[in-house]
């Protein structure tokens, strides 16, 4: 049946006004909730990248003993501990958006680094966030550093639209196993960060080579573009940190 | 005056009496048909996009398919409550509207409640937008009948797409990840080497090509 032209806008705009505003209910009734699970989700990724949380199951255990054994600071491009921003607010690593950092240039960065504390206190491993880009849209790590700064303790990969059972597996805990025990610097002290290399089940992979992932060549390149340019950035911080436990080790 | 209200009662009974069964044969017939001989996705050929690219593994395909019922069955009832309201000229659009309110429902709430499945179907989620077989339905059916009738067409319609994509999943997963519902077949002994093919889109062509095959065989469907 045909109907006015009136008719057709008012109906549209009401329709409009009713689902629009059932959209902003849920919306803004579910981000608490939401908002929840992603810290939820950052503090599960930064614990299980340097441990294993895979028996707490209650997500406010996890987040005590997140409380307890977790320590943030974050560091500029030269490795300086960094407290307050611009305009003199305090900086958390936590609430800062690595993904909006990434955008800017590596030397206007920020850079959390999160210290896991074993039981006594004392510095366990270190771990960095990173991103990058994957082969539809971005990618991001959590990589562990063991006290000896060099091996990798563990790494907890994330992202967001990676395909589905192939550069997806990255999330996965064989992919991530793999980069257990690797280590970061050469033996004369540069560099070398990890590679993943092409095709899977690859035999005589050196310290600094992970195994890769059949069909994901180009989620692998991401990832290995990823921890390059991000352990470059953190390395000022870590030979920091390296030359200062010397300078204790020597007055001790 | 009497005879005015004999005629009343007469008019209601009319309306009343053709209240048939809540699953009349009728009404079994809109329920069980596009499970089998008007399958959304082997017969009408629709939502195969989707079909091929969340089915690599079963859970997420387990989500994919309460997502769809979901959105076909709700918004096949509310299109089916207004659709003596709606303007022929802009149908489509309030249909995709609609479907679109829904879909991101659906996808907030996964967000909320099911942050690690909406991190695997995130992208999918809103494909749903998409998928032909929630539009197709609404145009050739809640556009036409009654509320009741379009839920159970709905669940007719979204089970039968989901059964079939649960099948191509079991499919790839076994032989893709050797694996069902991610338990790693390996663990009980049953290791064999697993198929690249099935991980890919073509090893969904594939599954799906042979449940087409199979199924056209058995109703003796032919396209004209």
């Amino acid at each position: 049946m045909q109907r006015s032209n009136t008719y057709i806008i008012i109906f549209s705009v009401v329709l409009t006004i009713i689902l629009g505003g059932m959209l902003s209910i849920a919306s803004v009734g579910l981000k608490p909730l939401q908002d929840k699970q992603v810290e939820l989700d950052t503090k599960k990724k930064i614990l299980g990248a340097v441990t294993d949380i895979s028996t707490i199951e209650d997500p406010n255990e996890l987040l005590a003993l997140y409380d307890q054994r977790v320590e943030s600071i974050v560091v500029d491009f030269e490795g300086n501990i960094v407290e307050t921003n611009a305009k003199g607010e305090p900086i958390v690593a936590e609430k800062i958006s690595v993904q909006k950092n990434y955008r800017m240039k590596p030397e206007d960065r920020v850079y959390p680094v999160y210290k896991f504390k074993a039981e006594d206190g004392s510095i366990d491993a270190y771990v960095f966030p990173m991103w990058g880009n994957g082969l539809w849209d971005w990618i991001s790590a959590y990589m562990a550093i063991d006290k000896d700064l060099n091996t990798v303790r563990g790494i907890a990969f994330d992202h967001k639209a990676e395909t589905p059972g192939l550069g997806e597996r990255i999330t996965t805990e064989v992919i991530q196993s793999r980069y257990v025990g690797k280590e970061i610097f050469n033996d004369s002290g540069e560099l070398e960060s990890i590679t993943m290399v092409k095709g899977e089940n690859n035999t005589g992979l050196s310290i600094h080579e992970v195994d890769g992932m059949a069909g994901a060549t180009m989620t692998a390149k991401g990832v290995n573009a990823m921890l390059d340019q991000y352990l470059g950035c953190y390395q000022p911080y870590i030979k920091k940190v390296k030359s200062e436990g010397n300078k204790v080790a020597l007055t001790q | 005056m009497s005879t005015e209200t004999i005629e009343k009662t007469e008019v209601k009974e009319e309306v009343s009496q053709p209240a048939e069964a809540m699953l009349s044969k009728r009404r079994r017939k809109i329920l069980s048909d596009p499970l089998n001989e008007d399958n959304p996705i082997t017969v009408q050929v629709l939502g195969i996009c989707s079909a091929l690219a969340i089915t690599i593994k079963m859970e997420p395909t387990i989500v994919m398919s309460i997502a769809v019922v979901f959105v076909i069955v709700f918004s096949n009832l509310i299109i089916s409550l207004i659709r003596n309201l709606v303007p022929g000229r802009v149908r489509i659009i309030v249909q995709l509207a609609v479907i679109a309110t829904l879909v991101t429902l659906v996808s907030e709430i996964l967000k909320a409640y099911y942050f690690d499945m909406y991190k695997v179907l995130g992208a999918f989620v809103g494909l749903i937008i998409t998928n032909c077989i929630v539009m197709g339905r609404l145009e050739a059916f809640a556009m036409a009948n009654k509320p009741y009738d379009s839920i159970l067409d709905g669940l007719g319609s979204g089970f039968g797409y989901a059964w079939i994509i649960l099948v191509v999943a079991f499919f790839r997963e076994l032989f893709g990840s050797g694996s069902i519902l991610n338990f790693k077949l390996a663990e009980i002994g049953l290791d064999f080497q697993t198929n690249g093919l099935m991980v890919d889109s073509i090893g969904a062509f594939m599954v799906l090509g042979i449940l087409i095959w199979i199924q056209r065989t058995k109703t003796g469907y032919v396209e004209h």
